[in-house]
């Protein structure tokens, strides 16, 4: 019964976003205002609809409903009760309700709080949002029913890829998804304001939440998806450049671009053509984002999204959707007046090389992404990896951070060259400094990007923290430390990716228990093997004991064989320090007895991730800082009509 | 020479050094920078050095002896690529076909650039 309530829902669900669009799209365009006023209910009423319907399916999963085609697949009776749970979404058709879900969320969170756009440009967006909507729920009507049922039910199911199988799976894809969908609203945003001709400094100030929104959950999302790989795959790598993460990384690459014009068009009112073209790019970025996982059309780590069959459906969905898009665009962007003005050495100047670089850098990973496809269809078989895009991607990046310490230092409108050249006095001098004492320590031992990324990273943490000089930081808003934060996060970022780069030390051995080995200044002691039994799996775990001059710590890398589906995998041991961190794996077992270890000591990498949670803290400020005065506004007018 | 065959008699076969360090660390800097651009072909998107593919651990071992017996990369790669075809190179080649990839990065900077310079002058002299 639960499957059918669900279906059920999703049908119901699907037909309120079709009324939802005939309304908004009759109330506007025949002029019968009567006809708006349904608007706001219905996308409410789609959206706890679709929730049921969502919800209906993770009850299926979690009472293990072998007679659901999409659990028997997918689940096993034996798995823990979490993994059951996110294992609603560790698949192609849960997935993607998942995708809707959290749209019809948006939509009815849009209707509902949404208050200072025009009341048309408003509709608009619910239009517009309720048209991306449809097509989703066609696909999963149509191509990919997660209600489908299996007569005879089996007597369990196929379980879970155990690479999935993982605290990660149940935030990392929620992450992404809220991520694009949040990218979906301000494209329904943009949508409306040209549809309505309102593209100016007010409807930015209502796209920027969503768009600050998605950028953090973007940010959360790629970086704990890279931890989740570096952790789980156990050969210590942190970025593939796998298309995969490239799908993910192009959308907050668009984000990024369009968080900064965004703002120029909220403080500045200038670049309004150019937001709506970024906030068209940003939602057709996470719509091939998509298609390029779930239409099966890559092979790549994560496996589990492969379905060619469906590819037709969504590349069809793609074309409508982006073609649609620019189409709307270049009939309207003629209506949209030029903004202001500013001159060659302004804050605007640097974000738009801001913007430029960030969009060649996704046209870079779009092109290197797409390109071994093409490539196939003329019979030629490529792959483009990452010493493409390490050598194209990274140097475009350091110059994008060089001028990421500048933005905040040049004033809006216009600014004398000599007196930002004199700001920047501090962070060039200490690139210099950085420079000379690491070629001095390290040359020829480490590679040019590295050696590059250090400086930079060292330069542009010192540039970052300049904005809050000089000024009484009580005073100081909100939105700014949330600035300084991000751009410190990118600094400290990028000085863990280099410093991973430059320095880390690998150790492959093959050990019998009680043997030792040096690496990288740690002891590492090799005391036995056990065998251990888990929910659903078996492990071979070693006893380590590490020390580096002081007490020992001990340490449990794990060989793990899961039975449903039958799979290996390795559980890395990692000893994280101040320093860096100490990455062991436990290989396979030798035939004369010895067991093989891998051994790595990365220094600073863990700064990698900080800095990427650095950066979503900054946002998560900013978006307080700039919208704690609105919700005071909002509060306050619902107290006041209370009492009145 | 004579202690990579002691090596060799006492590591097991097939793989030797599939996972195995060569003695001199230029050496196997080299090996292990090499491997991280060649593609593990029964892999999804990893590279040999980090892989536990057995295929990924038969080349790391051909790789590794190879550039012990003091074979450039780069004819290690024309090697792997005349046996395996261009998918197994991670980093393009400078073929015909890989043209306008290497293309892309400077068209799309050039292009953009044009861009803003372009309408920066055009502000400039409608303010003047």
């Amino acid at each position: 019964m639960i499957a059918e309530l669900g279906l059920g829902a999703l049908w119901l669900a699907a037909a309120l976003a079709l009324l939802q669009l005939v309304l908004s799209a009759l109330g506007l365009g025949k002029g019968r205002a009567e006809l708006l006023s349904g608007v706001r209910p219905v996308a409410v009423a789609q959206a706890v609809l679709i929730a049921l319907s969502f919800g209906s399916l993770i009850t299926l999963f979690l009472r293990s409903d072998m007679s659901v085609l999409l659990v028997a697949m997918n689940s096993h009776s034996a798995k823990p009760w979490l993994y059951k749970f996110a294992g609603t979404w560790g698949n192609h058709e849960g997935s993607m309700l998942l995708w809707v879900t959290v749209m019809g969320l948006a939509g009815a969170l849009v209707a509902l709080l949404e208050r200072t756009l025009k009341r048309e440009t408003h509709m608009a967006t619910l239009g517009a949002q309720a048209a991306i909507s449809l097509g989703f729920y066609a696909f999963l009507l149509f191509a990919s029913n997660p209600f489908a049922r299996l007569n005879p039910a089996a007597p369990d199911g196929q379980g879970l890829n155990p690479l999935l199988q993982d605290p990660g799976l149940a935030f990392h894809p929620p992450t992404l998804y809220l991520g694009y969908v949040g990218l979906s609203v301000a494209f329904s945003f943009a949508v409306g304001a040209l549809l309505t001709r309102t593209v100016d400094a007010s409807f930015a100030r209502a796209m920027r939440p969503w768009v600050l929104g998605a950028w953090v959950l973007l940010t959360i999302g790629i970086t704990a998806g890279s931890y989740w790989a570096y952790y789980e795959l156990g050969w210590g790598g942190w970025w593939f450049w796998d298309p995969v993460e490239n799908a993910s990384l192009m959308p907050w690459l668009a984000a990024t671009a369009l968080l900064h014009s965004v703002t120029v068009l909220a403080t500045r009112d200038a670049l309004r053509a150019w937001t709506i073209m970024l906030a068209v790019v940003a939602f057709s970025m996470s719509m091939v984002g998509t298609f390029l996982v779930r239409s099966g059309i890559l092979t790549s780590v994560h496996a589990f999204a492969v379905d060619p069959e469906r590819g037709t459906f969504i590349l069809g969905l793609l074309a409508i959707y982006i073609g649609g898009a620019l189409a709307l665009f270049g009939l309207r962007v003629g209506t949209v007046r030029e903004g202001r003005q500013f001159e060659a050495m302004s804050r605007e100047t640097l974000l738009v090389v801001n913007n430029l670089l960030l969009t060649v850098i996704l046209g870079v990973v779009l092109v290197g992404t797409l390109y071994p496809l093409m490539t196939e269809a003329f019979g030629h078989k490529v792959s483009v990896g990452p010493p493409y895009f390490n050598a194209v991607a990274g140097p475009i990046a350091l110059v994008l951070m060089l001028a990421m310490v500048a933005g905040p230092l040049t004033r809006w409108r216009r600014d004398v060259p000599r007196v930002v050249g004199g700001r920047m006095l501090w962070p060039t001098g200490l690139m210099l400094g950085t420079a000379s004492a690491l070629a001095v320590a390290a040359w020829g031992r480490i590679g040019v990007l590295p050696f590059l990324g250090l400086v930079v990273a060292v330069g542009v943490a010192l540039g970052s923290l300049i904005p809050l000089t000089k000024r009484n930081l009580r005073r100081t808003p909100l939105f700014t430390y949330g600035m300084v934060l991000a751009h410190l996060g990118c600094a400290v970022s990028l000085g863990g990716m280099a410093a991973e780069s430059a320095f880390t030390a690998e150790k492959l051995v093959a050990m019998q228990p009680g043997e030792s080995v040096e690496a990288a200044g740690w002891r590492v002691r090799f005391d036995k093997v056990m065998p251990l039994a888990g929910p659903n799996w078996v492990a071979m775990q070693a006893d380590m004991a590490v020390s580096r001059g002081g007490d020992e710590t001990f340490l449990h890398p794990q060989n793990r064989f899961f039975s449903d589906p039958p799979t290996n995998t390795t559980e890395s041991a990692i000893l994280t320090t101040w320093r860096g961190q100490l990455y062991i794996v436990l290989g396979d077992r030798l035939e004369d007895g010895r067991w093989q270890m891998r051994i790595w000591w990365k220094p600073f990498v863990t700064l990698i991730w900080l800095g990427g949670f650095m950066i979503a803290a900054g946002g998560v400020l900013t978006l307080i800082g700039r919208e704690r005065r609105g919700w005071m506004l909002k509060v306050r007018k619902i107290r006041a009509g209370e009492w009145a | 020479m004579s202690s990579a065959a002691l090596l060799a008699q006492t590591a097991l076969p097939p793989a030797p050094y599939a996972d195995r360090q060569l003695d001199d660390p230029a050496q196997e800097k080299k090996a292990h920078d090499f491997m991280l651009t060649i593609r593990c072909l029964t892999c999804q998107s990893q590279s040999i050095a980090d892989s536990n593919a057995s295929m990924a651990g038969d080349l790391r071992s051909e790789i590794r002896q190879r550039i012990a017996r003091g074979e450039d990369p780069e004819q290690i790669r024309a090697w792997l690529i005349e046996r395996y075809g261009d998918w197994i190179s991670y980093e393009p080649t400078a073929e015909p076909i890989l043209w306008p990839l290497w293309a892309a990065p400077v068209v799309l900077l050039l292009g953009g650039g044009a861009l803003v310079w372009g309408r920066i002058r055009r502000r400039k002299k409608e303010s003047a």
